[in-house]
């Protein structure tokens, strides 16, 4: 047996399997094809839940993703805990285990449930107004009690171990909403040939024909016949069905994000599944077949549990043979609850009551519940409802006043009527509009290429919404370039219709303000709580959204909307188009970052990017840093070297005899044309067409707005051809800098750009050996200074392949770039390495390489400038060409700002103190004696440990600093202040002779 | 994600080739260093930022690696048209409703 409510004549799943479960530790029975909702209510269980602000107990409303209480925690293992599942949407698996939420110490008892009698200290703008005072309590004392006291689930606290995947597709038509309209539209277009996806939220596709015992389409009952078209519609080789699927956003251009659940339901997912995938659908055409919601009725205490939509205790009835009471009563201001009561009764439950807030409604349901012996009231409303864990009985009066009468029963069912989904039409930045006759909002003016059909449309009855359906889904595939259309229009036989309705307070929702009557469970908003924001001054429907919280928890308001718009509404005096509606935004429901996140986590979330010469580092035991997308090597560590140790040894061993460095990561751009030194004269600050071929120069390229974007050593190689260099970091901005200019400005420039960094391996040898390293392995290049002076190139050969070999320094020693096929970078790195040993040469890493730089005073871009840096202020002005006409940031540099006395430039600093070594950033101040806060006259832009120089060096941006020169200035720290004094820059070997030692 | 024709692909390709890069028909002097204060400010700070159409410079940065200009719509975000760098500004727009009427 799975569950003393199962009623076994009624609904589909009587043949399926028994699946045990656990709901609070409590082991329970259901069967395979329930929701976790649907099996608790087989056993009796409606307490699920408690609320969010005032702990209230909760049970389930709905039947489905609009669900606001039924809230629950789903725990695989330690690691795969799922909160805020809805028990409406998860499906049931055999060893499922449920926990409720927002409860301590257990469900039935609750201590945050005093949240409740405290009530008026929480409502509306309670969070704007109670905690006001003092701003500091708010981090100690009033977000920690607030977010424990009121909250939802607690977030899983381990890495979640579930893979996703991630697809894109393209069709010609994506229909939304798997009901009989959007199972007509499918097979409308499906039938022209073109490419279709029908994507439903369910497991099974059919919508509303899951509870509409009276649907029968083409002979059959409405279900099966969804069930055989849907099996139809999978069969076909330009058709794609998604059950369990959600459309969560509508983007530009047809462009639909659905995630679709692939493996929740199961009892043991295998790894081979994805938890998840995420679909990204672009359509020519998008058919809208969202449906509508049931709205509840809003009287005082109607979260009690076991009070339901009626639409919601049908389908338990219908679909899962479930039976929400023994004794319901209902309360009405629409036909379809009357269909609920007649199928309970039918199914053997007693009805209580029909309670119909409309004065004389007529109609084959009402004569029908009549037939059966149920009594009928009309003109009345309900009250209130008895019971606190489960309603026991609800308490009835003529809506204009007079005698109460209570009636026990242990459920009710209720609908105002129901509300269409425009959620995804208006996501497509669709306008809605307001029929004022039947009080919807339905889509009125499209943004983009789709079409709303059947409930979410406003369509009411079957065969309207499938005739309709039907011809859009023609016309959708038409549009999309179908040239036949063939195939049967469903045939409704029988069909239920109905609609109106009521929007906002029913007359139970009291002006009393002890009254709770909820608009929104999920964020236990009442009809006084908008009452209140409107008397309060919010007169906006944002603003009342905002201030009462309505409608803003994770079910985004799907049932709250309606009836909090009408509340502000009647509160104002205004009609309802008039007060507005609140913006649907994607996602429709929550989406995990799972599914959005996908593969592209741990070492999949960006490239790694590793040099040709990253294995043998490896194996030395590099310890490595990343540079954007790049591990380079940080510092070699020999046996028992910590950090400090090692780079001390590296910067030392690159002065005393040489160092090998790999800088293959320098970006590298090959600038080939007959107009490439004019194109280089515009791009870079320094002259170029007087450069011979066969030397270097160091150039600097500048921002239009004469700010340092980038540095790098150029070789020209030939007339028409240079190698550029840039830095690390720089190289794609640099070079869509360098394609923006030549194709948009200079486009009349014979120029080709090649980004070249990757086919050129880079090792530098630096050091006063470096020459008797080199030499011994190059064929075809005099390595003599005469042949080959600083700051030259020359192509030939290495280890037997070819080399671009570079004579440059960025050191300071005498040095060279070995730039090899990047495929034979290792190998010659090796060659270079044996001969290294003979001469006592170390690898040096990154860490080393900014010492040995800062040690002579070279800039590192993005360091030591910072977007807002001039070359005078980095005192490059050498490196300008005074007498050029024009290159990019030549009239930027001129502007008064930036000739201006006093800017920031780079300076040296020393401690007073050799051995303190200053942080980087750290700020600068002429008197530290000065009150707080300071007046700061620059920054610590490089500052390191030289262990050639014996004592720490820094580099600074700081005002006017070329004239502070020998000044004492300060760096105040939090544990005293830093003397310093401002010096040159280069700070080993001033002279420069070691360029050639 | 908005879908951008290429005029020089001419195909139209997913968001994500592309790459916006500010205002068109911002044309850089000739003898820019020359130019006055005010005349750089103009140039360098002022742009249009207009509520509705804007000419605008993209550039088809995983595809054919080509700047193009683009005529598009701030309020809605549709694209009106697309044409080729160096071309002058379209003196007439194609007819483009930013709303499609109830089908
Ligand atoms: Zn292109």
């Amino acid at each position: 047996m799975s569950g003393a409510f199962r009623i076994p004549s009624a609904g589909r799943l009587s043949q399926a399997k028994t699946a045990r479960f656990s709901f609070d530790g409590q082991s329970y029975a259901g069967i395979e094809g329930d929701t976790l909702a649907s099996a608790l209510l087989a056993n009796g269980v409606h307490l699920v839940g408690r609320s969010f602000k005032y702990h209230r107990p909760r049970g389930i409303l709905s039947a489905g993703a609009e669900e606001p209480n039924a809230l629950v925690e789903i725990k695989r293992d330690a690691a795969r805990k799922t909160p805020n599942v809805r028990a409406t949407v998860q499906e049931l698996y055999d060893g499922l285990a449920a926990q409720s939420q927002n409860r301590w110490p257990s469900l039935s008892f609750d201590v945050g449930a005093v949240n409740d009698m405290a009530s008026p200290f929480f409502s509306a703008g309670f969070y704007y107004k109670t905690f006001m005072w003092p701003k500091a309590a708010w981090k100690s004392l009033y977000e920690p009690k607030i977010r424990a006291a009121a909250g939802l689930g607690v977030s899983p606290d381990q890495p979640d171990p579930d893979h996703y995947s991630s697809r894109y597709a393209h069709c010609d038509v994506l229909v939304l909403g798997g009901g009989a309209a959007g199972i007509a539209a499918a097979l409308a277009a499906a039938e022209t040939g073109v490419r279709v996806i029908l994507a439903d939220e369910q497991a099974e596709f059919g919508g509303s024909l899951r509870f509409e015992s009276g649907a029968r389409i083409d002979g059959q009952d409405g279900f099966a016949w969804a069930q055989g078209a849907v099996a139809k519609l999978a069969a076909m080789d330009n058709v794609r069905v998604l059950s369990r699927t959600t459309a969560f956003g509508y983007y530009a251009q047809n462009f639909v994000g659905l995630v679709e659940r692939v493996s929740d339901h199961l009892k043991a997912p295998g790894h081979e599944l994805p938890r998840e995938r995420l679909w990204q659908v672009r359509a020519k055409r998008v058919v809208l077949a969202s449906g509508a919601i049931e709205r509840h009725m809003v009287f005082a205490d109607n979260d009690r549990p076991g009070i339901m939509l009626a639409g919601a205790a049908r389908t338990y009835l219908n679909h899962y043979g479930v039976a929400v009471g023994k004794n319901v009563g209902v309360y009405t201001a629409n036909d379809s609850a009357y269909a609920a009561a007649i199928d309970l009764k039918k199914a053997g439950v007693n009805v209580a009551a029909i309670v119909d807030l409309r004065d004389n409604p007529t109609g084959p349901v009402i004569d029908e519940a009549r037939a059966l012996g149920i009594e009928v009231n009309f003109g009345r409303a309900v009250i209130r409802a008895g019971g606190k864990l489960r309603v026991s009985s609800m308490t009835v009066q003529p809506k204009n006043g007079g005698g109460e009468r209570t009636i026990p029963v242990d459920a009710i069912l209720m609908s105002a009527g129901w509300t269409p989904s425009v959620h995804l039409f208006s996501q497509s930045r669709g306008k809605v509009a307001f029929n004022d006759e039947t009080k919807r909002f339905v889509p009125g003016i499209y943004a983009q290429d789709c079409v709303s059909v059947g409930a979410c449309n406003g369509t009411d009855g079957l065969s309207a919404s499938l005739d309709e359906a039907y011809a859009a889904g023609a016309k959708a595939a038409k549009d999309a370039g179908a040239k036949t259309a063939r195939g049967m229009k469903p045939k409704v036989d029988a069909s239920e219709s109905w609609s109106r309705g009521m929007l906002g307070a029913a007359p139970g929702a009291g002006s009393d303000t002890t009254v709770k009557a909820f608009v929104d469970f999920q964020n236990d908003v009442t009809a006084k709580d908008i009452r209140q924001a409107v008397h309060e001054g919010m007169r906006s429907i944002e603003h009342v959204k905002r201030f009462t919280t309505n409608g803003m928890a994770t079910d985004q308001g799907k049932t709250s909307n309606m009836h909090g718009l009408a509340i502000a509404a009647e509160t104002l005096g205004k009609p309802i188009p008039e007060v507005g509606l609140t913006t649907f935004r994607a996602p429709y429901t929550p989406v995990t970052f799972g599914a959005i996140v996908s593969h592209a986590r741990g070492p999949l979330f960006d490239p790694t990017r590793r040099t040709a010469i990253h294995p043998w580092a490896e194996a030395q035991g590099a310890v490595f840093e990343d540079v954007g997308q790049w591990k380079r090597a940080w510092y070699f560590p020999k046996a028992g070297e910590d950090m400090h140790a090692a780079v001390d040894r590296e910067c030392v061993a690159v002065r005393k005899t040489a160092g090998l460095f790999d800088a293959s990561t320098l970006g590298k751009i090959e600038v080939v044309g007959p107009d490439a030194a004019k194109f280089m004269e515009l791009l870079y600050t320094n002259p170029w067409e007087k450069l011979e071929p066969g030397r270097c120069r160091y150039g600097i390229m500048l921002r239009e707005d004469g700010f340092i974007y980038d540095d790098g050593v150029v070789g020209r190689l030939a007339p028409d051809r240079f190698h550029v260099t840039t830095t690390t970091g720089g190289a794609p901005r640099v070079m869509n800098h360098m394609e923006d200019y030549l194709q948009t400005e200079f486009p009349h420039l014979n120029v080709w750009l090649t980004s070249i960094t990757e086919q050129w391996a880079v090792i530098a040898v630096q050091g006063p050996k470096s020459r008797d390293i080199i030499a011994p392995l190059v064929e075809g290049i005099d390595m003599s200074d005469e042949a080959l002076p600083h700051m030259s190139v020359r192509e030939g050969k290495i280890c037997g392949v070819p080399t671009r070999l570079f004579r440059m320094s960025f050191t300071g020693e005498r040095g060279f770039e070995v730039n090899v096929p990047a495929d034979y970078g290792q190998a010659v790195w090796e060659a270079l390495w044996a001969e290294g040993q003979k001469h006592g040469a170390a690898a040096y890493g990154t860490e080393a390489m900014h010492v040995l730089r800062a040690e002579k005073g070279y800039i590192i871009v993005g360091q030591d400038t910072d977007g807002t840096v001039t070359p005078n202020d980095a005192g490059l002005d050498w490196a300008v060409g005074k007498k050029k006409a024009d290159f990019v940031g030549i009239r930027g540099m001129a502007r008064p700002d930036l000739v201006a006395k006093g800017r920031k430039q780079l300076v040296g600093l020393k401690t007073k103190d050799p051995k303190v070594v200053l942080e980087e950033g750290a700020q600068i101040v002429e008197d530290p004696k000065q009150a707080i806060p300071m007046k700061m006259i620059g920054h610590v832009t490089s500052s390191y440990w030289s262990q050639n120089c014996g004592r720490s060096i820094a580099l600074a941006l700081v005002a006017g600093g070329r004239g502070r020169m020998g000044d004492t200035l300060y760096v105040p720290m939090p544990n005293g202040v830093i003397e310093v004094e401002v010096t040159g820059m280069v700070f080993f070997d001033e002279t420069g002779g070691r360029l050639n030692g | 994600m908005l879908l951008i024709r290429c005029p020089y692909c001419e195909e139209e390709r997913p968001e994500l080739e592309f790459r916006n890069a500010g205002e068109a028909h911002i044309a850089r002097s000739a003898n820019i260093a020359g130019e006055s204060d005010d005349d750089f400010e103009k140039f360098f700070f002022i742009r249009s930022n207009p509520k509705g159409i804007i000419h605008e410079r993209w550039r088809h940065m995983h595809g054919c690696a080509r700047f193009f200009n683009a005529v598009r719509d701030t309020v809605t975000d549709k694209f009106i048209m697309t044409y080729k760098a160096g071309e002058p500004k379209p003196s007439k727009l194609p007819e483009i409703s930013n709303e499609v009427v109830a089908k």
